[in-house]
């Protein structure tokens, strides 16, 4: 028998081992801010649980390597993953001198680098699985119902990212709303005004190339940019319009991070709205003419169903970016996550930026997941032939 | 009946239609024949004001069709195109009751009128009812093209090229289907195609254009025997004239006293089929049967020859 190599599990393989024998697990740092000092799989963990965690590695990296079914592939990473989630929290319960409140102890380089090879592992399964899109929504739920878990349980309580939280539990909420609110909010501004804009410029030939470049011009301006020059216009608004202080629009602060989030927003709504509806079959839009549609039953009753998965995927490609963008607004007072982020940068504790940053590659990462599921059930139910 | 009066296009110095006049009368077919380019599209068009005419009237049974707004005159009207325009989002069912939705028939209605047209076009309504057009071949996605223009009762159906996109095998069952189906409703149809054959072998009246005139409007055996111009002339095909002009004919006109060997033809096969037989069998004459099967006589190559002569 030929022993095969899968071309994926080589680079995941190389990857789990340097990551196991070379890297360090997990940081220790007396306090905050001191620059750490790196503790290998073996120093982390009690004497019995970091060899047996160096097994699971060990054995999950070979069957990544080597051309395995589909369910060993899938038992090994979903293994690897839980164990080292959990094991993560006891290296931390075990590197904490008793009673001592002041060190920290953060997953370092070479946890990371496992956690992302067995992702990248369960990933290529789920991939080569062909989930339906119903199944994909499942596996993040039971994910994210995982995750839940190990926070509530208290098993990583030891770690510096959720000392942090602690520190803070009650703001991360807030903050977290705040910045939900932002992404979402200035989401569905846009989609509110960029639709109409969208079928306004695929009906008025002349309108569309001058909207479309001012959109990506727009789009070019840099977010600091954008939030010092709104300064000026809702300074004026919030002076000078009675009653748009008490709304809360201010030169600086949720209104202009809501604006700029909202204009970044406008390109891929509109653009796609264009290329959605300029996709429609021909035929389809003659005949619809040819049997007596007005304009507003063929627009409602075959344009938009038909441009209907283009244009849900330029508003996940805006959730998705906006989730991202929404940190920047910390900058200019407006909230979100990325006060930790900020105020983690200003203390160089870098425990507090993973605060900020965590939850909102998180939260990305989830919608991004689920209105791919979207987009593909409204597709196939939709099939656009090319007739 | 359709009267389009002196109906001219323009686009900005580009004459599309230009000063074209003609009679299609009730529950004939007319085809219009052209070269691409040749306005026959435009024209069509205008009949349903998908496109309007810079001038001229066209009049449907007497009344101007500038009477109603466009769309609720449209819904009057079958529209039947080249690749079908079949909506992919909606289910077979729901494609063909797009016009009595819109005229806003009762449920029982419609879905008896969907039965209906199902059936009579062979697609079983239970088993292709709640397909999408994706789902079915090309001949049935024309078919359900063809039903979905149908299906408010039109006394007028207009087709652009409507077997362009088939086999030659399916567009002739197609065309045989078409005017089975004109024949049960009488419905008044006008066609655009680009091919002769089509036109020779579909319309009760064939109207040639080019460059956006109307060049003769006539009988197909008028069309073979006297184009009117060369371009005429060289649309119908020189070599292929008394061919066509044969499958104009029925054998039952054709038929001589007298008997012959051999399996009998219908009579109601052309002309053409009937020269072809005896070409390729090497017989002088076929036996010719009647419907119920009763000898009538029979067809000779001779007879038939005379037949594919210019007429006088």
């Amino acid at each position: 028998m030929t022993i095969r190599f899968d071309k994926l599990g080589v680079v995941i393989a190389a990857i789990a081992a340097y990551a196991a024998l070379v890297a360090p697990f997990a940081t220790f740092r007396a306090n905050r801010i001191v620059p750490g000092e790196a503790r290998s799989v073996l120093e982390a963990l009690p004497t019995a649980v970091g060899p047996l965690l160096l097994a699971i590695v060990i054995v999950g990296a070979l069957i990544a390597l080597l051309k395995t079914p589909l369910v060993l592939r899938l038992a090994a990473s979903v293994v690897a993953l839980i164990a080292l989630a959990i094991l993560i929290g006891i290296a931390g319960s075990f590197l904490t001198p008793a009673g001592n409140t002041f060190a920290r102890i953060s997953p370092a380089s070479g946890f990371w680098l496992l956690i992302f090879a067995f992702t990248l592992l369960l990933a290529d399964v789920l991939t080569r699985l062909n989930l339906s899109p119903w199944a994909r929504v499942g596996v993040l739920v039971v994910a994210a119902l995982a995750i839940g878990l190990l926070l509530i349980s208290g098993q990583w309580n030891s770690l510096s990212i959720l000392k942090e939280y602690a520190n803070r539990a009650d703001s991360f909420w807030a903050e977290g709303s705040k910045h939900v609110t932002l992404a979402l909010g200035s989401l569905a501004a846009a989609v509110i005004v960029g639709l109409p804009l969208g079928i306004l410029c695929h009906r008025v030939e002349k309108l569309r190339a001058g909207v479309l470049n001012v959109l990506n011009i727009i789009q070019t301006i840099p977010s600091i940019a954008l939030f010092g020059l709104l300064i000026a216009p809702l300074g004026w608004v919030a002076a000078h319009v009675p009653g748009a202080a008490a709304l809360g629009i201010r030169g600086i602060g949720t209104a202009p991070a809501f604006v700029a989030l909202f204009l970044y927003s406008l390109l891929p709504v509109v653009a796609n709205t264009v290329v959605g509806l300029a996709g429609v079959p021909r035929a389809a839009n003659d005949a619809a003419r040819g049997m007596g549609m007005t304009d507003r039953q063929r627009l409602f009753g075959v344009e938009f169903p038909l441009a209907f998965p283009v244009i849900l995927t330029g508003i996940r490609i805006v959730l998705v970016q906006n989730i991202g963008l929404a940190t920047i607004a910390a900058l200019i007072g407006g909230g979100g996550f990325g006060v930790f982020v900020f105020q983690g940068v200003g203390q160089t504790a870098m425990d507090l930026v993973l605060l900020g940053a965590v939850p909102t590659v998180a939260l990305a990462f989830a919608a991004a997941i689920i209105l791919d599921a979207v987009i593909e059930m409204t597709a196939t139910k939709r099939r656009v032939e090319t007739a | 009946m359709i009267e389009i009066e002196g109906i001219t296009k323009r686009y900005d110095e580009t004459t599309v239609v230009d000063d074209v006049s003609m009679v299609i009368e009730p529950r004939t077919i007319a085809v219009i024949v052209g070269t691409s380019g040749s306005g026959k599209t435009t024209l069509l068009r205008m009949i349903n004001r998908l496109v309007e005419p810079t001038a001229g009237i066209i009049k449907l049974d007497g009344k101007d069709n500038r009477s109603l707004p466009g769309y609720e005159l449209r819904r009057s009207i079958g529209y039947a195109i080249q690749g079908h325009g079949l909506f992919p989002h909606r289910t077979v069912a729901q494609n063909i009751a797009t016009v009595p939705v819109l005229l806003g028939w009762d449920k029982a209605r419609i879905k008896a009128r969907v039965d209906e047209l199902m059936t009579l076009y062979q697609l079983d309504p239970e088993a292709y009812g709640p397909r999408y057009p994706h789902e079915l071949s090309g001949g049935q996605q024309q078919r359900v093209g063809v039903a979905r223009a149908l299906a408010a009762e039109p006394n007028v159906l207009l087709m652009d090229e409507p077997f362009g996109a088939l086999d030659p095998i399916i567009r002739n069952k197609a065309q045989e289907d078409l005017l089975a189906i004109q024949k049960r409703f009488g419905t008044t149809i006008i066609l655009v195609t680009h091919d002769m054959e089509e036109a020779v072998h579909m319309g009760d009246k064939i109207a040639v254009m080019d460059a956006g005139k109307l060049v003769q409007y006539a009988k197909p055996a008028e069309i073979l025997a006297k184009p009117a111009s060369a371009f005429v002339e060289t649309l119908v095909g020189a070599s292929e004239k008394p061919f066509r002009l044969l499958s104009l004919g029925r054998v039952s006109d054709a038929v001589e006293k007298g008997t012959a060997e051999g399996e009998a033809i219908p009579g109601d096969a052309s002309q053409r089929d009937a020269l072809a037989e005896l070409l390729w069998s090497g017989r002088p004459a076929l036996p010719v049967k009647g419907e119920d099967g009763k000898p009538l006589g029979r067809v000779t190559v001779d007879g038939l020859v005379k037949r594919a002569a210019r007429p006088a």
